[in-house]
């Protein structure tokens, strides 16, 4: 699962878009969009970010304006405990061509200091689109976490894993009056295409995919 | 037994409804799964949890629950203990780790 191979696999799969969401860190995100210059391919820069109540939420960014600053914030907001690699394998920085350019050493899997709101707030800060993950899951989802989705929260859409199927997911976005969408949420590359979300734009562009986003009519 | 009688063996700060205090509970329940507390817990008991998100007001107003302990000296925000004083939710803080809160909570339950 290198940059490289990635960015491959996608445009073997005829997907127009993928976003690079490593948990807390964006780290490999440059080299992702280096490999995917000149080609069919878009890469959003991306993270999956876990909140101090332990909720797992997707922000997606304009890599256009790749925004260093935002990695930073979460970073400084990870409690400073090292990677034990036994446990959780190496976390590697890569180049374009696979070379590793860094062993990142704080553990990225861990909670960050920041709270849902705080989260949400700093995404929306920064211009990002902010999803909730895998709502249906029992453990790192909004719903397991907090019981029930808070009102009024300030989200762009909701995530379902590829577990649930269309009926079930116009069911919640309905009840929620909300976008759901859902991902393959690769963590191999033999994960790819398995699940996708088809947006209707006119243009491939971040922007576009926010106003897609907030345009979606529920029936 | 009363809240009113682990004040001080469990180090709390009423943060809200102090009223309830006098109210009687029936036992506790410790969890930090919002969901989990929705499925398990019971009317009238305690909740011990980290948790200090707006939701954990509803979940113990639904659950009928006797009041939130939040452990660690973890602090609700402003938002979250207003809904409770408007729900007639007390919420305590205790320094206590949850293991901590629970264990001297039970051993006055069961002596």
């Amino acid at each position: 699962m290198t940059p490289r191979a990635i960015v491959k696999k996608a445009i073997e799969h005829g997907i127009d878009i993928i976003a690079i969401t490593d948990h807390n860190s964006m780290r490999n995100i440059p080299a992702a969009l280096v490999c995917a210059a000149g080609s069919s391919l878009t890469v959003l820069t991306g993270m999956e970010i876990t909140t101090s109540e332990e909720i797992h939420v997707l922000a997606l960014f304009d890599s256009n304006n790749f925004n260093i600053e935002f990695n930073e914030i979460i970073y400084s907001n990870l409690p400073d405990i090292k990677n034990d690699v036994e446990h959780f394998g190496y976390q590697l920085i890569v180049n374009s061509i696979d070379e590793v350019l860094e062993f990142e050493q704080r553990l990225l899997i861990s909670s960050t200091m920041l709270d849902l709101d705080s989260v949400l707030d700093l995404i929306h800060k920064y211009k990002g689109i902010a999803i909730p993950a895998h709502i249906d899951k029992e453990q790192f989802s909004i719903i397991s976490q907090l019981g029930f989705i808070p009102e009024g929260l300030k989200v762009d859409a909701l995530e379902v894993t590829r577990n649930i199927g269309i009926k079930e997911t116009e069911t919640l976005a309905q009840r929620y009056v909300m976008p759901v969408v859902s991902f393959s949420d690769a963590h191999f590359l033999t994960d790819f295409g398995n699940k996708s979300t088809e947006l209707y734009m006119e243009e491939v562009t971040f922007e576009e995919i926010r106003r897609v986003l907030s345009q979606v009519v529920l029936i | 037994m009363k809240i009113l009688e682990i004040i001080e063996p469990l180090s709390l700060e009423i943060k809200s409804c102090n009223q309830n205090i006098e109210s009687p509970f029936s036992g506790a329940y410790v969890s930090d799964l919002l969901s989990d507390v929705m499925a398990k817990g019971n009317d009238g008991e305690l909740w011990i949890t980290l948790q200090t998100h707006l939701n954990i007001v509803a979940v113990a107003s639904v659950k009928g629950l006797s009041g939130i302990i939040v452990v660690n000296s973890r602090c609700p925000d402003q938002e979250t203990l207003k809904r409770a004083e408007k729900e007639g939710i007390l919420i305590a803080v205790t320094p206590l780790s949850c293991f901590e809160a629970a264990g001297r909570l039970y051993k006055i339950i069961n002596g």
